[in-house]
């Protein structure tokens, strides 16, 4: 369980780690490590090169931005955690990472290189795309930004390219009225998720205003429930109605099997949970109008 | 592969390495600075016996690279105490929290993270702090205990402190 030998750089600025990144195939960055160190212990990962981004100044922040709440690429997911700026204005974040790994984990590792890493088990893909998030993919020809939507693009592959970098990601404050729900069930906190749902929406003279819904663990990326939305937009939140649609979300997934959790369970725990998730919004938002 | 010089602070002792990019900081602490008190189970960040504080927080040291320590301060289960058992160690001992020592340095860097941060932690809180950290022979409630009882006595020291005149 040892890496292979590669090429080490710590540049001192972003010009000289995008320089860095630009000019050679096979260099990955090095942020928290959490992911890629394991993966390069057990030889799944091979790169040629590692950029550690650790020493570059003003990365590390989590930001108020008026309309939306800034990541820098090296804020840990302790910090994000813990922020009052996320508790108060993204709920579901700090709930959702009570399943993200352990506290020596979650003291290293970045949510930046969470969402670079891809893993379709994991929590926070799925929040970025429940919440609307962008990602600023930085290179040293010039910054594009990426919708979450576009930016998953399957098991461990997002749209960063190689001689880019997840800069920040960028998530839109929802309306204050907003309710949340994050269900997970996994053989333990910070495990794979075996099935993942998150659900936030408003209710607008008792019937659901802008709801949005993701799942994780169940496929080979996190996904948007865009169908599930369009069908409970405008309804009277209730349980039946919450368990027909999470019934055809259940059914239309074709969710991965390993030991012990085969696909049809995956199936049926979206099928709980999702309900669940959906029921605990809607009832975060009643109150949110109280 | 180009070996670079580090310098850190292990212990309150200030060492210098010559290390080659891949060297785990794991494997600097226990083969290149001569302390294996820091133990190394599986390698790939599930286990925590590796856990050692790098400056005051709780990090796998076999998912870090030695270079990257590069200015750090580390602490390992021999920098506990100057010398003999600390009060968590020693809370450890007194509550047969250890059996047969493998994770006990893991154990003990998670502790020390807690114990910092919140002197008064919950049973639940306790179980959140060491939830990284597998034990196979013990029996968690025996560590659950020392690490209450642990922070029960660093509590009372921080009081007796108090009392002492100026």
């Amino acid at each position: 369980m040892k890496p292979a030998a590669f090429d080490y750089e710590r540049p001192n600025d972003l010009a000289a780690a995008l320089e860095l990144l630009s000019c050679e195939e096979d260099t990955r960055i090095l942020a928290g490590g959490q992911s890629l160190v394991p993966m390069m212990n057990a030889r799944l990962a091979r790169p040629k090169r590692l950029v550690d981004i650790n020493r570059l100044p003003d990365l590390d922040y989590i930001r108020d931005e008026g309309t939306h709440v800034a990541i820098g690429a090296l804020a840990r997911h302790r910090d994000v955690k813990s922020s009052r700026l996320v508790r108060d204005h993204l709920p579901v974040i700090p709930a959702a990472y009570e399943w993200v790994a352990h506290a020596a984990v979650r003291n290293r590792g970045t949510l930046c290189g969470n969402l670079c890493h891809a893993d379709p088990a994991s929590e926070m893909p799925a929040l970025m795309l429940l919440l609307g998030a962008e990602m600023v993919l930085t290179q040293a020809s010039g910054t594009r930004i990426v919708a979450a939507s576009d930016f998953f693009l399957g098991l461990y592959e997002t749209a960063a390219g190689p001689g880019e970098m997840l800069t920040e990601v960028r998530i839109p404050k929802p309306a204050r009225d907003t309710g949340w729900g994050f269900e997970e069930v996994g053989m333990r906190k910070a495990d794979f998720a075996w099935a993942t749902c998150a659900a936030t929406m408003r209710l607008d003279g008792g019937r659901i205003a802008a709801p949005a819904a993701a799942v994780a663990g169940v496929g080979d990326r996190a996904t948007r429930l865009a169908e599930l939305e369009a069908a409970i937009e405008g309804q009277a939140p209730s349980d039946s109605l919450f368990a027909d649609v999470a019934r055809e979300v259940a059914v239309s997934l074709d969710p991965p099997s390993s030991v012990g959790v085969d696909a049809q369970y995956r199936r049926d725990l979206v099928g709980t949970l999702l309900p669940r998730a959906l029921a605990a919004a809607a009832r975060r938002a009643e109150e949110a109008k109280q | 592969m180009k070996k670079t010089a580090i310098n850190l602070t292990v212990n309150g002792r200030s060492r210098d390495a010559v290390v080659p990019p891949r060297m785990l900081l794991s494997d600097l602490i226990r083969h290149e600075l001569a302390l294996p008190g820091t133990h190394v189970g599986c390698e790939h960040g599930v286990c925590g016996a590796c856990n050692v504080l790098v400056d005051g927080k709780a990090v796998r040291s076999c998912l870090m690279f030695a270079v990257q320590a590069d200015g750090c301060e580390i602490t390992t289960v021999e920098g506990f105490s100057a010398g003999g058992l600390d009060l968590v160690q020693t809370a450890f001992w007194e509550e047969h929290g250890l059996q047969c020592g493998f994770c006990t340095p893991g154990m003990l860097a998670s502790a020390h993270e807690l114990l910092a941060e919140n002197p008064d932690p919950t049973d639940d809180e306790i179980r959140e702090a060491i939830a990284g950290n597998l034990c196979r022979c013990t029996g968690y409630e025996y560590i659950i205990a020392a690490i209450r009882s642990a922070a029960r006595k660093m509590r009372d020291a921080e009081t007796a402190a108090k009392r002492q005149p100026a």
